[in-house]
């Protein structure tokens, strides 16, 4: 009676202790990288170099700051410049490192009641809306994107506001959606862009402009204010994905053959292929 | 951390500040909910009336029916009423989407097969006679109607309540077809799902506890009304 006893106490200690050791980092990101498909090509990669297997999280870059806060990730990579140096300076994130950058543009109707076409640059396509009051639409939920587009009118010196402009307050995909279907303007990332112009009567009208650039960081959630954090591991992923190999594929990484994200932690890396 | 306790101080604090955003979507939530019962309720409580007392071919079938689409998803509803009013719909002329009244348009369908069934179920529940007494005394059909609406007065209020429940609280309908715009079309369960998607969890158990009070005290009423009901019974 004795010895099964003993056998299955052995084995369930072997076994809660072997989970442990593979329970996987959690990283918490935004919808934007994990749905262009980014993060499939890079994370095999790394998980087969590392051993170490990776639970990917996708919300907005509030969320997942607002969840590195609460503990419950182990590392972050957004685009909120702002936001993530606030979040660095209250001492919930550590060792931050660029990443890759992608662009924004604006999108509007074809008929393009504003007129902003013709117009390069970003503010003055802005402004141009604003005078019109041209349907705008925001995604008004504090992602990254929501905080660029706030950003940038701000630059312009416009406070938005009235009829015109419709906070709407969903994912970038809908967004789009509800643009095509008001006629209206609105900021987008290029890779959701690229997903959706098919479905979309809709045009790039302003784009290139160095306001409209989007830094990706990762951040190390602080594992002095938690305990569970699991540091080591993911201070490995940010070692791999700023390494020579995670940059080099980010560069090559394309969708739809276009490619979609500039590595930026090795500036030359595409000079050294 | 404690979210819970602190939320219940944001949410008594958001409600007395008189913040005017918080109001605005309060009472655009309601609004539209009860539009939405308003409508629905009369053409509702007609149809499960004749479901109940009159014989004609698929009856049996079109009750199978109303049952049947109690369970269909919100999303579902939401998703074929945006494919109706998109621009490229069939009423898409309308110029309806992404505006309040789609949102009504999309509760009156989620809450009309809900209606029906359950005053379906307390007509068929209703003593028969009291519609038959009322007949050969002299009634035209519409006032005996009444009085046999007033007979099942309390499993109609209930049907009514349980339909204004599950509109108010619904999300996939109003998300699709509302688009959740601030100042237009944003009500309590989009907003919760955005200062969720926000990380700002706070906020939104604020809101959901006021959804739930604002809820509690209505239920409350009635059962203080069904309650005088059963004494004088």
């Amino acid at each position: 009676m004795k010895k099964p006893l003993l056998l299955v106490t052995l084995l369930s200690l072997i076994f809660s202790a072997s989970t442990y050791a593979q329970e996987p980092l959690r990283l918490a990101t935004t919808t934007s990288t994990e749905n262009s498909g980014l993060l499939a090509e890079l994370l095999p990669v790394f998980t087969k170099q590392t051993g170490i297997n990776i639970d990917v999280i996708a919300v907005g870059t509030g969320k997942a700051l607002q969840m590195a806060r609460n503990g419950d990730t182990d590392v972050v990579m957004v685009h909120a410049r702002q936001a993530e140096n606030v979040f660095i300076a209250e001492g919930f994130g550590v060792n931050r490192r660029d990443v890759m950058e992608n662009d924004f543009v604006i999108v509007g109707p074809t008929n393009d009641p504003a007129n902003i076409n013709n117009t390069i640059s970003t503010l003055k396509a802005l402004q141009k809306i604003a005078t019109k009051r041209a349907s705008f639409i925001s995604r008004g939920d504090n992602s990254g994107t929501h905080k660029k587009e706030r950003f940038i009118w701000k630059h312009a010196g416009l406070n938005p506001s009235g009829d015109w402009y419709k906070e709407a307050g969903q994912g970038m995909g809908k967004i789009l959606l509800m643009a095509n279907e008001l006629g209206a303007y609105t900021l987008t990332d290029r890779g959701t862009w690229l997903a959706y112009k098919d479905k979309l009567s809709l045009n790039i009208l302003n784009e290139g402009g160095v306001l409209l650039k989007n830094p990706y960081g990762i951040i190390a959630v602080n594992p002095a204010l938690h305990k569970d954090i699991q540091y080591l591991k993911a201070m490995s992923l940010i070692a791999w994905i700023t390494s020579p190999v995670g940059q080099s594929l980010i560069d090559t990484f394309q969708k739809n053959e276009q490619r979609l994200f500039y590595p930026t932690a090795i500036k030359d890396v595409i000079a050294s292929e | 951390m404690n979210d819970l306790g602190q939320a219940s101080v944001n949410a008594f604090q958001l409600l007395l500040s008189g913040n005017g955003d918080i109001w605005e979507i309060i009472s655009l939530s309601f609004g539209v909910s009860f539009s939405a019962i308003l409508i629905a309720t009369p053409i509702a409580l007609v149809i499960a009336f004749f479901l109940a007392f009159y014989q004609f071919p698929f009856r049996r079938a079109l009750i199978s029916l109303f049952n049947t689409f109690m369970s269909v998803p919100a999303v579902i509803i939401g998703l074929t009423l945006y494919l109706i009013l998109s621009r490229s719909g069939p009423l898409g002329d309308l110029r309806l989407l992404f505006t309040s009244k789609a949102m009504v348009i999309g509760q009156i369908m989620l809450s009309f097969p809900l209606l029906v069934a359950m005053a379906h179920a307390s007509f068929q529940a209703a003593d028969r006679r009291a519609w038959e007494t009322a007949i050969t005394l002299g009634a035209k059909p519409w006032r005996a109607f009444f009085t046999l609406m007033y007979e099942v007065r309390f499993g109609l209020i209930a049907a009514i309540v349980a339909g204004f429940g599950r509109v108010v609280a619904e999300i996939g309908c109003s998300m699709m077809v509302g688009g959740n715009i601030l100042h237009a079309t944003r009500n309590i369960p989009t907003a919760i799902a955005l200062e969720t998607s926000k990380g700002e969890f706070a906020q939104g158990i604020a809101l959901g506890m006021i959804l739930l009070v604002l809820s509690l005290s209505l239920n409350a009423g009635v059962s203080i009304f069904q309650g005088k009901g059963e004494l004088q019974a």
